[in-house]
């Protein structure tokens, strides 16, 4: 009996001392190392096959075009060092930059570019991954007079067509870019554990000079429980697009930096199906969702209001009269779905993909708003495969919660795909008026008028309720406080050639 | 006799919590979806259990979501117990071919982590309907109930008092029924409370890894895992919901106990 | 001999028939690895082209077959996500996990035996009353709540480790130790559980009429306690802990997600959302594998035991 206790206690002791021996938990010091949490997996490595928006955010380090965004949200020469466009506006000639190496130690050549523009061009033998851009179908013919100048003739002149040539720009005849990533950014990729971390290197021959950070690794932490945990335990240093709750939980070594998501979440609602067939039903509903309410409940007031498919970092395509064009008015709501013969309300569905904790919340306070108007409103949580493959593609859905993004720094990016014949089209939005715009805009020469265009097709949109605009998430992230350099931009990237610690 | 204490208190906790629960499905102090008050209240006399992140009150949340685990195991263990049953004694009593089959799938079933089964069952219905999730969990019991019964009717079978019934001139209907099924009662019962907890931790299981239920129904599970990610901020969340469950898994465990000693589990 | 021969048979058998029933039930899924790969880029026209190139429009029987083929000569296939040998791809996660249950069964052993030696001498007594009432408590508890109070008493307040950021297999002392606490987390209910079946066991044998005798006898009670009883409660101890293999299996899938090991249990769950077949089912197979090894193992084990339980199944 005394024996048995006595190794018993024994062993706990030396339980305890194991367990003791590791404190290691010290947050690090300033120095040539960061580790980056990312919520998803990269879902390809190749930047021509990339699709999630978290990809592309980390991998924009890797990867550079001719031109690169801002952080304002204005093109920057990167590869080509400059260009000159003809009079008549359809032939652009690029002088590449002089020495620029790939990661695998080539130099960046004419042909490269010609390469990396060819296999993002639909053709018919292209792998049906390759996501390809429409606007390079615009492009008559390329040229190379030398290793370093390439001159594009395009069919049409186009005033959108210099922000696409931001896509990655890879080794010609490369073909392992799918495990083994080589471009020029101020990174270089170096190895991948599925599920668990991406590694990546400061490339120290980059044109524009070595980046202040040696190391990064970004780990996977897809659980939402265990994103605060590895911040408050170290593991990571910096943690993009937090919840507000989860930000308000961090200790003092985190500072929360606030950027916009720059993306239009909203109730999106199928205008083909009953009853949003009627506008009168639509209107209604945007009466009865009162946004600042959403944005105060479930966000804790960080969100900005929209009223169109368009967000402000969009600057001068962005109109604000819109934002509060549906007052939050119970009343007319009430009025509007009487008129619709609806003077009960009705049931409805609200399809939300159940991996995005943002959209479940909106949709549960929307819940709540539209029992005022007598809308009995249903959440509908479906993984994201099932919300891709029956919402998405087969727009079999009433109404669903999602953040819609643009994939270029373009209006097009977020407008063409309400026009009736667009694959994209999951809503099913119709409206004559709407493709006539888009099609004067596509032949519009006038900047100015062109941009007055794409307002009248937001203004389209909103007066014909076509979805109910909620707002552009506030994007939360959390760093050290002795990390500085992190820079927003109007599109989803985290450029990590800033940061830097501190001492 | 003291074991008799355990199964009086194991009914006095579990019934205290069930009518808890069952007096959610009526009444609750506040509405549990609406979300009026003020974000992470600590416990008060107000809010005895709290807010949570959207200034709902945590008590009312819980007493809904104790009615949804609840109903969800009740209604896995139907299923189970009722599929896992019908099934083992059938094949335990009559033996053969269909018996030997049972065996083999029964094994390859158990293989499978529960967890597993039940994730591809819920990935092929469908998640986020609580019907889906109920059928694939009350599947996944299927196997252990089936197991245990068909063990109970395989010994009987070679039993003298079913021959002798058998000889009597009683139905095999009836000699299953009538005669057998009481006397498997002692396992089956222990079977079922131990079945009902694995129930209620294996729903929870499956709404912490997002593919049970999901908002706006409230289940302890989903609860826990919501409360996880404001641990920091408000741990009477996952605290008291926690709590919750675990009396309520410690009150059917006690019962098992205490039925255990009744139905002439190991004398002491 | 003849009965491992047919054990054996019985667990390939067993693996045979989880790995069809997976592979089934996944065909049955609705979207395809095509639709997720293609996000939000998806068009049915270009997804129905990937699931041709991706070789997803074959028949059934046809892709199952395949699968087999490459399995039984040592090939698990591409991950259609990350386009990357399988067996590569989840090398360190299926050690990283069966280390973690290992660990975990190796403590419920080590707990609960000397723990039931304990209980079962204090039966009867008056600590038996309190004991069974925190054995019970114990086994109450959901893993991943103790997962959760673990990670953060010891990983964000002490310290002592740091959850989300596993030191990886090639530091092996490093992640044993990380690994402690999650397998304490799956180990503690499991262990109360075993505590309870051998104090019955225990106490059962203690009773039967040799015990009584012998000790009427004047043998010592220690000593019959030692030579007999615990011989004679072995069989039955093996065959409860190889069960509860599959138990800590599934514990593991879910208390990894809380410590943030990078272990089967979030690959098996995104990967059944990419409809990464192959990397399912061999997730699947590993998983079930280790179970029903386990299983045999116990079969065998006790067989060596008492010979006479060979006969029994015949």
């Amino acid at each position: 009996m005394k024996k048995t206790f006595l190794a018993l206690v024994l062993s706990a002791a030396m339980f305890c001392a194991l367990l003791s021996g590791c404190g290691s938990g010290e947050p690090p010091a300033a120095g040539p190392e960061l580790s980056v949490g990312i919520a998803q997996d990269l879902d390809s490595l190749d930047p021509h096959k990339m699709v999630a928006a978290g990809t592309k955010e980390i991998m924009f380090n890797v990867f550079e075009g001719l031109v690169k965004p801002s952080p304002s949200g204005d093109l920057l020469p990167a590869l080509a060092e400059n260009w000159t466009v003809s009079d008549d506006r359809l032939t652009y000639t690029f002088n590449l930059r002089p020495d620029v190496k790939f990661h695998n130690g080539s130099i960046v050549t004419s042909a490269d570019a010609v390469y990396s523009l060819e296999r993002l061009s639909a053709t018919a033998d292209t792998p049906a991954d390759i996501v390809t851009v429409d606007a390079f179908s615009n492009i008559a013919s390329m040229e190379t007079p030398d290793e370093m100048t390439l001159i594009l003739r395009l069919k049409e002149p186009s005033n959108e067509f210099l922000s696409y040539l931001t896509a990655a720009v890879i080794p010609a005849g490369y073909e392992e870019q799918e495990t083994m990533p080589v471009g020029t950014g101020p990174f270089r990729f170096v190895s991948r554990t599925a599920q668990e971390s991406v590694v990546l290197e400061r490339f120290d021959d980059y044109w524009g000079g070595p980046a202040a950070i040696k190391t990064v690794t970004c780990r996977v932490i897809e659980n939402a429980d265990g994103i605060l945990m590895s911040l408050q335990s170290g593991a990571v240093d910096l943690f993009a697009h937090l919840t507000i709750t989860q930000a308000q939980q961090l200790t003092d070594d985190f500072r929360i930096e606030q950027g916009a998501m720059n993306l239009v979440q909203a109730l999106y609602l199928n205008n083909a199906v009953e009853p949003f067939n009627d506008l009168r039903v639509r209107q209604a509903l945007c009466y009865a969702v009162d946004k600042q309410a959403v944005i105060d409940l479930a966000f804790d007031g960080f969100g900005f209001p929209i009223g169109s498919s368009m967000y402000p970092a969009f600057g001068k395509y962005f109109d604000e009269t819109l934002i509060d064009y549906y007052p939050h008015d119970i009343q007319r709501a009430k009025e509007l779905l009487a008129e619709a013969g609806y003077p009960d309300g009705f049931s409805m569905t609200i399809t939300v993909p159940s991996n995005y904790q943002p959209h479940l919340d909106t949709a549960q306070v929307l819940v709540e708003q539209l029992k005022e108007i007598g809308v009995n409103a249903e959440i509908l949580p479906v993984e994201w495969e099932t919300w891709l493959n029956d919402a998405y593609i087969g727009r079999n859905f009433e109404s669903t919660v999602i953040g819609v993004d643009a994939s270029t720094m373009t209006a097009r990016a977020l407008l063409e795909r309400f026009t009736s014949s667009a694959g994209n089209n999951f809503i099913n939005y119709n409206h004559e008026d709407y493709d006539r715009l888009f099609t004067e805009a596509q032949s519009c020469t006038d900047d100015d008028e062109q941009t007055a265009l794409y307002r009248a097709m937001e203004r389209n949109l909103t007066e014909n309720a076509a979805n109910v605009y909620i707002q552009d998430m506030a994007d939360l992230l959390a760093v050290r406080n002795n990390l500085t350099g992190v820079r927003f931009y109007p599109i989803y990237v985290l450029d990590l050639y800033g940061l830097r610690w501190e001492s | 006799m003291r074991r008799n204490y355990y199964l009086f208190a194991g009914l006095l906790l579990t019934g205290v919590l069930a009518a808890f629960a069952l007096l959610g499905v009526f009444w609750t102090p506040y509405d549990g979806a609406a979300m009026g008050a003020e974000k992470f209240l600590p416990p008060s006399p107000a809010h005895l259990f709290g807010t949570d992140n959207f200034g709902r009150d945590i008590f009312s949340r819980v007493m809904e979501g104790a009615g949804t685990s609840f109903l969800i195991a009740l209604c896995t263990i139907a299923i189970g117990a009722g599929g896992g049953i019908l099934l083992g004694a059938v094949t335990g009593y009559f033996g053969g071919l269909a018996d030997e089959a049972l065996i083999r799938v029964g094994d390859a079933l158990t293989a499978f982590p529960s967890i597993l089964l039940a994730l591809v069952v819920i990935s092929l219905l469908g998640p986020g309907k609580p019907v889906n999730l109920v059928l694939s969990l009350g599947l996944v019991f299927i196997p252990s109930f089936a197991r245990v019964t068909r063990a109970a009717y395989a010994e009987a079978r070679e039993a003298n008092y079913v021959k002798s019934v058998r000889l009597m001139g009683a139905s095999h209907a009836r000699v299953m029924l009538v005669h057998i099924l009481p006397n498997t009662m002692p396992v089956l019962l222990s079977a079922l409370t131990i079945g009902f907890n694995n129930a209620v931790l294996a729903e929870a299981s499956m709404s912490y890894l997002g593919i049970g239920v999901t908002p706006p129904d409230a289940s302890l599970g989903y609860m826990l895992s919501e409360a996880q990610s404001v641990f920091g901020r408000a741990p009477w969340y996952a605290l008291s919901t926690g709590g919750v469950m675990i009396s309520f898994l410690f009150g059917v465990g006690l019962i098992g106990e205490g039925l255990r000693f009744r139905e002439g589990g190991p004398a002491l | 001999m003849k009965y491992a021969f047919r054990r054996v048979s019985a667990l390939l058998l067993t693996m045979f028939l989880v790995s069809l029933c997976a592979f089934a039930a996944f065909s049955g899924i609705s979207g395809s690895a095509a639709e997720a790969r293609l996000g939000t880029q998806a068009t049915a026209e270009r997804a129905a082209a990937l699931r041709e190139e991706l070789g997803l429009n074959r028949p059934f029987l046809f892709r199952y077959g395949e699968w087999l083929s490459g399995f039984v000569s040592g090939d698990l296939g591409q991950s259609l996500t990350y386009r990357q040998n399988v067996g590569e791809l989840l090398r360190d996660k299926a050690l990283a996990s069966l280390l973690l249950s290992g660990m975990s069964f190796a403590l419920i052993v080590l707990c609960a035996v000397p723990l039931s030696l304990l209980v079962v001498r204090a039966a009867d007594g008056p600590l038996d009353v309190a004991h069974t009432l925190f054995n019970q408590f114990l086994m109450s508890v959901p893993p991943f709540f103790v997962g959760l109070l673990l990670s953060w008493i010891f990983g964000v307040t002490l310290r002592w480790f740091t959850p989300g950021a596993f030191p990886g297999l090639s530091r092996p002392g490093e992640a044993v130790r990380f690994l402690l606490f999650p397998a304490v987390a799956i180990a503690v209910p499991r262990a109360a559980m075993t505590v309870r079946m051998l104090r019955g066991t225990l106490l059962r044998e203690l009773n039967r009429d040799y015990v009584r005798t012998a000790i009427s006898r004047g043998s010592d009670r220690n000593s019959v306690l030692r030579r007999h009883v615990l011989k004679n409660a072995l069989t039955p101890t093996v065959a409860f802990l190889a069960q509860m293999m599959a138990e800590i299996v599934a514990g593991v899938i879910v208390v990894e997600q809380v410590f943030g090991v990078p272990g089967l249990g979030r690959m098996l769950v995104v990967s059944i959302s990419n409809r990464d077949y192959p990397v399912v089912q061999a997730i699947v197979v590993i998983l079930a594998f280790w179970v029903v090894a386990a299983n045999t193992a116990a079969d065998l084990i006790n067989v060596r035991i008492d010979p006479r339980l060979a006969l029994r199944d015949e």
